[in-house]
């Protein structure tokens, strides 16, 4: 059974994204039956070239991909130079679970309250310093640009490359190199990035592949943040595929189908990038340059996080206020009246969809963990360890089972989805919890294999030798020593897989047909009449849910080892 | 049970076709056979070979057989051989009486009542509900061993056990191991580059 | 999943019968009651999937309360499937024709209208003709009534019921403003004189190209080819004054027309936050609801231009696969009931008008709609009497096109 898992694991992702992306690339060479598309054509792509704006959409997506990557990655990773040790250090790290937990749409509500013209920030200006009596009229949320978009997007990466970066830092045995490098003379942030960061980066290079083709491809936070005159590709292959001409489903496949490719070039830059940048560091590494820069060095990996994760909580905090405000004109900077009024006539409609959720993201992550913890004991068990740094688990193919686990952080959604469900449709399979649930598992599996095998991989192998020769059977090890010891990085594992799966909008649309409602679905589906007072307290429903399973996370292994000190921090 | 001997035949362990080690030994039941190598001689690979967890990657030919029989094919847990290793490794989730318990067969009978006395025996009667973490190096070392012994292992392999104790505590500790393994008449195999370890020991000693 | 099968196949033969039942009585005005009876018998324990825009609390809970009436009366269960956007449902019943799913679809009932209804006509994706066939259409009296019966020029040939009227209603802070523009030439001249207060959902937002169609009737003397559709006339000649009127109104529009709100609730909001000063909804009713929800000040005032505005009538259609026809259609007709429409044309739930002939009810049905409350936020009650009719759907299509050809990407 376990040595069939990563087979299972494998065909459960690979299978329907394959099948998805091959029906989104039928009609886009003008295959589509029940549209009288018979015969295959280059028409689709004909009118997708003549979409109004469509260089524009393109190069969009493909900057954001890339620069919210960037920046994300060098708050990071200046951040950890910078801060080791320090009390900001361990307030953010204390910080990355439940940032990680704010849903991306609630977040994007948040920023795009806060910095909007009449947001926040300019009522906190105003009417003094700023003399506004109204909000001005600035073009600052759904900029041209994609400025503002590219910022939702990075306070919500930087979150999951910075839980990524400590779970590989684990290995690196960090200190003692930092020490090693101090005691050569070189200040400990320069220390840091000399001589710890050329070998962390190889460990995080997949998590940061999926943010780029995230980035480039994202729907929900685009549609909040995003520019609007074009919008990003991908919300306008969304509106294709939605659009009641019914004949631009044709153009639609053939813009996902460039979206792929999109995804696929922002990926291939940001690996010449990295050649580009590999070579150049090399000489800074070795230039033997010890202590100039440090100064900023040190203060920007401080203010930049620290920016980061202030934006982040003040937009959820905007969303709370808004979700009890009364009237609140400009400028006033808190409202005039408070209200329960609209948590009141939300809460009978709350029900539903919340357990709906909950219902969904535990079986989807308990299947997940199920799944993740065979292969990862698989792995154990036959004693072919993938070496330092390798993600993948299938012996003799390591690289493409590790490019295969992450097919579907790679493959936009919005590209193999809409396939997906004319392929669940030609198999006669009802929209049901089932498929649902199904579809999370795709996009929760990869998170919780990404969280929890470090954690599995570094646990020291002499703990199960030591209960095999006492006589215990490879399971009764497993079952009473591995999985009760490392109960802590599953349940975080769990609460990241629970995460993703409340946070889907896409997969639960369509394959639920839109019967199946959670409250992301009806978030965005509020968003649509613009009340942010409800749509306050929708996202801040979607933004706790989430937040309890890491409460779980972290407090039932407390509650379970309050008297075994050994069982405390990471084992 | 009638102590067996163990027995390494014509022993040979590669590493991508370099030789890694070469060995041909038996152990009588009772006594303690000390291998002597510097780190990276291959000592620890010949444990795991023995113990049955050597990685695919070596090459590896040769018998291990435990009174006589063939043992060399079956998995770790059924061997009936038992590890002591550098570090105590008592499970940090479960008490000083539960990591006795583990050790002891599923069948066995009146399961509390041995462990106590296993506790009293190693002098630490009262500790059962005790977190292993709050106990002391020597303690620990010796609740290892006695877990190790409640296992009722047919031979026994031991991976430098004393090394990470400080002097004062090493040679009591080496004393109370070797008259317990003595004791039960269990053939036993030491690696360790302490020649004050191998003297202890008191049995034949070969380097590596 | 399998475990409804047998019982979805045998209410599946039911429903052809009924379809083919259906289809003969077409030519008769109304079915025979006896046939009524059974599509209510068939019906009862069957669930609704009621495809319908989700963005609006109000209209939201109004659905709850149809679903709770629904329940008690005739023992069907209404589930409100809440949509971003109706070309979902569309998009939804296109993807299973696509898979050859025939019969046993997921879409039993739409929210519809306009150019959503053109297209699925179109595709063949409706179920009908059915709303002869209800009870109380005849209520709706189409024979004084035509724009029950005809969506957007197109005659809808009962594949859709009517449920609600929509008509551009423009509203405005009164403490801030006191002569609103009354045409769109005064729009113009306003939004010079208070440049970045003004703006229209972005194409192709339905609020927001129902704009550009009011601008047109306004702007052009072609009225009879706004009518028929768009291939019949000259598009770039008649547009031409469309254009001219929006590249000079554009750089006094709100972000200086480089950007658009997404929606017509969007604008709303900005008006709340006091970004805008003057816009306008489909719903006559929300900015008074926005007020009582203390989103808009009281001093708000609503109004239709002098010349009249659009309006349209909105409907329900049922798919061609859907498989629970029968309860879609006791459904249809509950919401023509004197109750349901007199319930929901209640500002106090949702404000939606009537689709009924209220001059044409017996006194006692007749009183539910009375009693207008004298809000002051509420539009004069003879506003409603200058409706412009809807163009051809086609015209939609072409101005949305061009809009995105001219101003997209720029």
């Amino acid at each position: 059974m376990l040595r069939l898992t990563p087979w299972l694991i494998i065909a459960l992702l690979v299978g329907p994204i394959l099948a998805g992306l091959a029906m989104a690339a039928l009609p886009a060479f003008g295959y589509l039956p029940a549209l009288g598309g018979d015969a295959f054509s280059l028409e689709p792509w004909r009118a997708l070239l003549a979409q109004p704006g469509l260089a524009r959409s393109v190069a969009i997506s493909f900057t954001s991909g890339l620069a919210t990557t960037a920046v994300s990655l060098t708050v990071v990773l200046l951040f950890l130079a910078a801060a080791s040790g320090s009390r900001l250090d361990r307030w953010i790290r204390r910080m990355v679970s439940p940032l990680l937990s704010i849903p991306h749409a609630a977040a994007a509500f948040g920023l795009a309250f806060l910095i909007a013209p009449s947001g926040l920030v300019a009522r906190a200006l105003s009417p003094a310093p700023s003399g506004w009596e109204r909000p001005p009229d600035l073009l600052i949320v759904n900029d041209p640009w994609g400025l503002s978009l590219m910022a939702g997007l990075i306070i919500k990466e930087i979150p999951f490359l910075l839980l990524m970066s400590l779970a590989a830092l684990h290995q690196l045995d960090a200190e003692r190199r930092v020490a090693m490098a101090r005691s050569l003379g070189y200040r400990p942030t320069i220390a840091w990035l000399k001589v710890v960061m050329p070998s962390l980066y190889p460990l995080i290079r997949l998590p940061v592949f999926a943010v780029i083709a995230y980035a480039s491809s994202v729907v929900d936070v685009a549609m909040i943040l995003g520019p609007t005159l074009p919008p990003t590709l991908a919300v306008s292959i969304l509106t294709w595929f939605n659009a009641p001409d019914l004949s631009q489903r044709f153009m639609a496949s053939a813009g996902a189908l460039l979206q792929l490719g999109v995804t696929l070039a922002a990926l291939a830059s940001w690996w010449g990038l990295e050649c580009l940048v590999r070579r150049l560091g090399r000489g800074w590494v070795a230039g033997g340059q010890r202590q100039r820069g440090e100064r900023m060095l040190r203060l920007a990996g401080k203010a930049l996080i620290l920016l980061a994760a202030l934006t982040a909580l003040v937009g959820i905090a905007g969303l709370a206020l808004n979700s009890l405000a009364g009237v609140w004109r400009f400028p006033d900077g808190l409202p005039q009246t408070v209200t329960l009024q609209h948590w009141q006539r939300a809460l009978p409609s709350l029900g539903g969809p919340v357990a709906a959720t909950l219902l969904i993201a535990t079986v989807a992550t308990l299947l997940a963990a199920g799944l993740v913890l065979a292969a990862l004991e698989h792995e154990q068990r036959s004693g072919r360890q993938p070496a330092q740094g390798q993600l993948g688990f299938l012996e003799g193919r390591r690289s493409a089972a590790l490019t295969l686990l992450y097919l579907p952080l790679i493959v936009p959604q919005i590209a193999f989805l809409f396939g997906l469900v004319v392929v669940m449709e030609a198999l006669g399979t009802r929209p049901t919890r089932w498929l649902v649930i199904f579809g999370h598992l795709l996009f929760v599996l990869p998170y919780v294999f990404l969280s929890l095998s470090e954690a599995y991989r570094r646990f020291d192998p002499r703990w199960s030798r030591v209960a095999l020769t006492l006589g215990a059977t490879p399971d009764g090890a497993f079952w009473r020593v591995r999985l009760p010891m490392l109960l802590a990085p599953l349940l975080t594992a769990m609460a990241v897989g629970l995460a993703v799966s409340i946070g889907q909008y896409l997969p639960t649309l369509l394959l639920g047909a839109g019967r199946i409602t959670t409250v992301t679905t009806e978030a965005v589906a509020l968003a649509s009449g613009g009340s942010r007072r409800l749509i306050g307290v929708w996202a801040l429903v979607q933004a706790s849910l989430p937040l309890l399973g890491f409460i779980i996370a972290v407090g039932l292994p407390r509650l379970l080892w309050t008297n075994r000190r050994g069982m405390r921090g990471t084992p | 049970m009638t102590a067996p001997s163990l027995e390494l035949k014509q022993v040979h362990i590669a590493l991508h076709g370099r030789t890694l080690l070469e060995l041909d030994a038996r152990v009588a039941p009772g006594e303690v056979l000390t291998v002597m190598g510097s780190s990276g001689s291959g000592k620890s690979t010949l444990l795991a070979y023995a113990a049955g967890f050597l990685a695919p990657a070596f090459q590896a030919s040769g018998q291990v057989l435990l009174g006589g029989q063939e043992i060399t094919a079956l998995p770790a847990e059924r061997r009936g051989i038992g590890l002591l290793f550098q570090d105590p490794l008592l499970f940090p989730h479960l008490s000083v009486a539960s990591n006795l318990r583990f050790g002891l067969p599923r069948a066995t009978p009146d399961k509390a009542a041995k462990v106590e006395a296993a506790l009293a025996d190693i002098g630490l009667a009262g500790f059962g509900q005790r977190d292993p973490a709050t106990l002391s190096g020597g303690q620990q070392a010796r609740v290892a061993l006695m877990r190790l012994l409640l296992s009722a292992p047919r031979a026994v392999l031991l991976d430098e056990p004393f090394s990470k104790l400080d002097m004062a505590l090493r040679h009591e500790m080496r004393q109370l191991v070797f008259e317990r393994l003595r004791g039960a008449g269990l053939p036993s195999l030491l690696v360790t580059h302490d020649h004050a370890d191998a003297e202890d020991a008191g049995g034949r000693m070969i380097a590596l | 999943m399998v475990i409804s099968l047998p019982r979805s196949r045998h209410s599946l033969t039911t429903s052809l019968a009924m379809i083919a039942l259906l289809g003969s009585a077409t030519s008769l005005a109304g079915a025979p009651p006896g046939d009524w009876q059974a599509v209510v018998e068939e019906a009862r324990g069957q669930s609704v999937y009621w495809h319908a825009w989700g963005g609006d609390s109000r209209t939201n809970r109004y659905l709850e309360w149809v679903a709770e009436r629904m329940q008690a009366e005739h023992d069907v269960d209404v589930i409100h499937v809440k949509l971003g956007d109706t070309a979902e449902a569309v998009s939804r019943v296109l993807a299973e024709k696509q898979a050859g799913n025939d019969d046993d679809g997921s879409v039993d009932l739409v929210w519809i209208n306009g150019e959503n209804f053109a297209a699925m006509r179109a595709n063949d994706l409706l179920f009908g003709p059915f709303a002869e066939q209800l009870p109380h259409f005849a209520l709706t009296h189409p024979e004084h009534n035509p724009e029950v019966v005809t969506d957007f020029t197109l005659p809808t040939d009962g594949f859709e019921s009517p449920w609600g009227k929509a008509q551009i209603t423009f509203y405005y802070d009164g403490a801030e403003i006191d002569t609103p523009p009354m045409s769109i030439v005064e729009l113009k001249a306003w939004a010079e004189a208070n440049p970045g207060r003004f703006s229209y959902p972005r194409i192709p937002d339905f609020a927001g190209s129902t704009f550009l169609k009011q601008a047109l009737i306004e702007l052009s003397d072609a009225d009879e080819a706004l009518y028929a559709p768009v291939e019949e006339s000259d598009f770039d000649a008649i547009s031409a004054p469309l254009w001219d009127y929006l590249d000079a109104l554009h750089p006094h529009l709100w972000r200086s027309g480089r950007q658009f709100p997404a929606s017509g609730p969007d604008m709303l909001r900005l008006v709340g936050d006091a970004e805008l000063s003057l816009a306008f909804t489909f719903n006559p009713a929300e900015p008074a609801a926005a007020v009582t929800d203390a989103e808009l000040p009281p001093s708000t005032r609503s109004y239709v231009f002098e010349g009249g505005t659009l309006g349209n009538v909105h409907f329900v259609a049922i798919p061609y696969n859907s498989p629970h026809k029968a309860a879609a259609m006791l459904l249809a007709d509950f919401l023509l009931t004197p109750e349901a429409q007199a319930r929901k044309q209640d500002l106090a739930v949702w404000g939606d008008p009537t689709v009924l002939d209220v001059t044409r009810l017996d006194d006692e049905q007749a009183a539910r709609f009375e009693g207008v409350e004298d809000n002051p936020t509420l539009l004069a009650p003879d506003a409603l009497e200058r409706t412009l009719p809807e163009p051809h759907p086609s015209w939609m299509e072409a101005l949305q096109d061009a809009w995105q050809a001219r101003y997209v990407g720029r």
